[in-house]
């Protein structure tokens, strides 16, 4: 083939520069991340296994709690919960390394920052209806339960209380997220999870136990057992400060720095 | 259109892409040719803003890739086709990038049929595709946008040989159009047939660039004998310098009617004599491709 572009017939159909003027809104972004978190096979079964389970939990309770209230749905359906929305949070954003599709994500939308803020607000969202829902169930679950029991329906967890576990079930979910914007590798966001989630929590327990000194001061450096209160409700003014210090430390630093990782690494 | 100026990018001391310098034009395909570890993929994630430049700059028509406000509909960019979520299906990703583009899902059903990839096809998960069948997604997300430029790494890798012509006349017609095509291979004649410009890269600097005419043009001449010696004796006493091909042809930079009066005076008998045609540029990848695979590389590439 030695023909040249002079004598080949050019339709010039794309001869026409640049043709992109609007910039994709961020409110697009969520809606995509969202479609992302169901569309693959993990992320399906991971998210309705979570309602599942809570629905499982629930169905427990009736039968193996004796004295049945909101409290001991609440608590029962909060324990999977607890553990699948953060790894929700840490899958969405560790699948576009693990599995290299940030190598499209990226090219389609070189604003990293506004992908991964997308994505935040995606995981939220579905942190915040999957809690919502669980909720509901518990209530559901409740009323059906004490009734089939024969036992007076027991609504112990204020409204106060109820705001303080949605806070507290969102910062693990955001723990999550820190982890996997950190960490950028799934198996190794989900392992740090449990280091954070469960080891880290039962060495701090231990030195308070035999340290006095550690004992004093560990609300102030233990994240977990800070936002731990928060299942509990009604935080005095120091457990705030405990939950904003340490939060600072274990969550709201790491991220900034993962973050900061994200939008400079090379995306491969 | 695509401009590189000055490319480089460190690891480091490592100079993985050393002061690289192109222009793809609208219109043309320009093939980007090197052996592996060359270079070329680097070059192509720095084009798209994936990778951050150490120095030097790569614009699309003028403007950096990341500042493009809606990339996918300027850009078509294919760099790995096994780089998509395992368990999402070929219609999903192309759903996912249709939506991030705005495009409405219409345009999804009409790239899956442009890439012929059935139904049944693009509801599997992406697990259990070939690699021609990923190449063909690749090849369809890339297209989404109607893009005026495309970039793509390697994308023939997988196909077969109906794939590959497939591939080749859809480059052909979309630079027929106007668009820009950058594609790389490190494969000469997989490149050839399809490209009007030829970029040459080793060992992460450009070694030769120009038009697949000149580049062949500037091959030399192909001598073959049986008296081999007898032909190297008579060239090199009167100064030219040759070369022995792979099959046992002789190469030469010096014009046919020089090497035939040298050959003639000389007695030998010479039973083929005829312009190289590219066998200069497939001499000079070889000895790239040759020189990355040795260990401690030699100098001797001629820049």
């Amino acid at each position: 083939m030695s023909t040249s572009v002079i004598d080949r017939p050019v339709s010039k159909a794309r001869v026409r520069g640049l043709r992109s003027t609007e910039t994709i809104p961020t409110s697009r972004l969520i809606g995509v991340e969202l479609q992302k978190m169901f569309n693959t096979r993990s992320g399906f079964w991971l998210l309705t296994g979570g309602a599942l389970l809570s629905v499982v939990a629930t169905i427990i309770t009736v039968f193996a709690d004796p004295d049945l209230s909101y409290g001991s749905f609440a608590a029962a359906i909060g324990a999977p919960l607890s553990i699948v929305l953060p790894m929700a949070g840490i899958l969405a954003v560790t699948s576009e390394w693990s599995q290299r599709t940030g190598l499209t994500t990226f090219t389609l939308v070189p604003h990293r920052g506004q992908v991964i803020g997308a994505k935040l607000a995606a995981t939220l969202l579905v942190g915040v209806t999957s809690i919502a829902i669980a909720f509901s169930v518990g209530a559901l679950g409740n009323v059906a339960g004490s009734a089939l029991m024969g036992q007076d329906t027991v609504w112990d967890i204020s409204v106060g209380n109820a705001l303080t576990i949605f806070f507290a079930d969102g910062l693990g979910m955001l723990m999550g997220f820190m982890l996997g914007v950190l960490i950028r590798n799934s198996p190794g966001a989900i392992v740090g999870y449990f280091v954070y989630a469960l080891v880290l929590p039962a060495a701090f327990g231990a030195l308070a136990a035999f340290q006095d000194w550690f004992e004093r001061i560990q609300g102030w450096v233990d994240f977990q057992f800070a936002s731990g209160q928060l299942y509990d409700g009604g935080l005095t003014a120091t457990e705030w400060a405990h939950l904003a210090v340490s939060g600072l430390v274990w969550l709201v630093i790491p991220l900034a720095v993962g973050l900061r990782l994200v939008v400079r690494s090379e995306v491969k | 259109m695509i401009t590189v100026e000055n490319l480089t990018r460190t690891y480091g001391g490592f100079r993985a892409v050393d002061d690289v310098s192109f222009t793809a034009r609208a219109g043309r395909v320009t093939g980007f040719l090197g052996p592996n570890g060359a270079g070329k993929s680097t070059t192509m994630r720095i084009m798209v803003g994936l990778t951050p430049p150490t120095s030097g700059t790569a614009l699309i028509d003028g403007r950096p890739f990341a500042e493009l406000p809606n990339p996918g509909l300027d850009v078509g960019v294919l760099l790995d086709a096994s780089a998509q979520h395992a368990g999402r299906t070929g219609r999903e990703i192309l759903a996912v990038a249709a939506r991030t583009m705005g495009l409405p899902k219409m345009r999804v059903e009409e790239m899956l049929r442009r890439v012929s990839l059935t139904d049944a096809e693009a509801d599997r998960r992406v697990r259990n595709y070939s690699l021609g069948m990923r190449q063909r997604l690749g090849i369809a997300a890339a297209l989404l946008g109607d893009p005026a430029v495309l970039i793509l790494d390697e994308p023939a890798n997988g196909l077969d040989p109906a794939g590959i012509r497939w591939m080749r006349d859809l480059l052909r017609d979309y630079a027929d159009e106007g668009g820009t095509v950058l594609l790389s291979s490190h494969l000469l004649h997989e490149i050839e047939v399809v490209a009007d410009d030829l970029v040459v890269i080793g060992n992460g600097r450009i070694v030769a660039q120009g038009t697949k005419e000149e580049l062949l043009a500037a091959a030399g001449t192909l001598v073959r004998t049986r008296d081999v010696a007898g032909l190297t004796r008579a060239l090199s006493a009167a100064g030219i310098a040759s070369s022995i091909t792979g099959d046992g042809a002789v190469r030469t930079d010096a014009d046919a009617e020089q090497v035939g009066l040298l050959a003639m005076d000389a007695r030998v008998p010479l039973t083929e004599l005829r312009a190289a045609d590219g066998a200069g540029l497939e001499e000079m990848f070889l000895e790239l491709t040759a020189e990355s695979q040795r260990e401690g590389n030699t100098e001797g590439v001629a820049a």
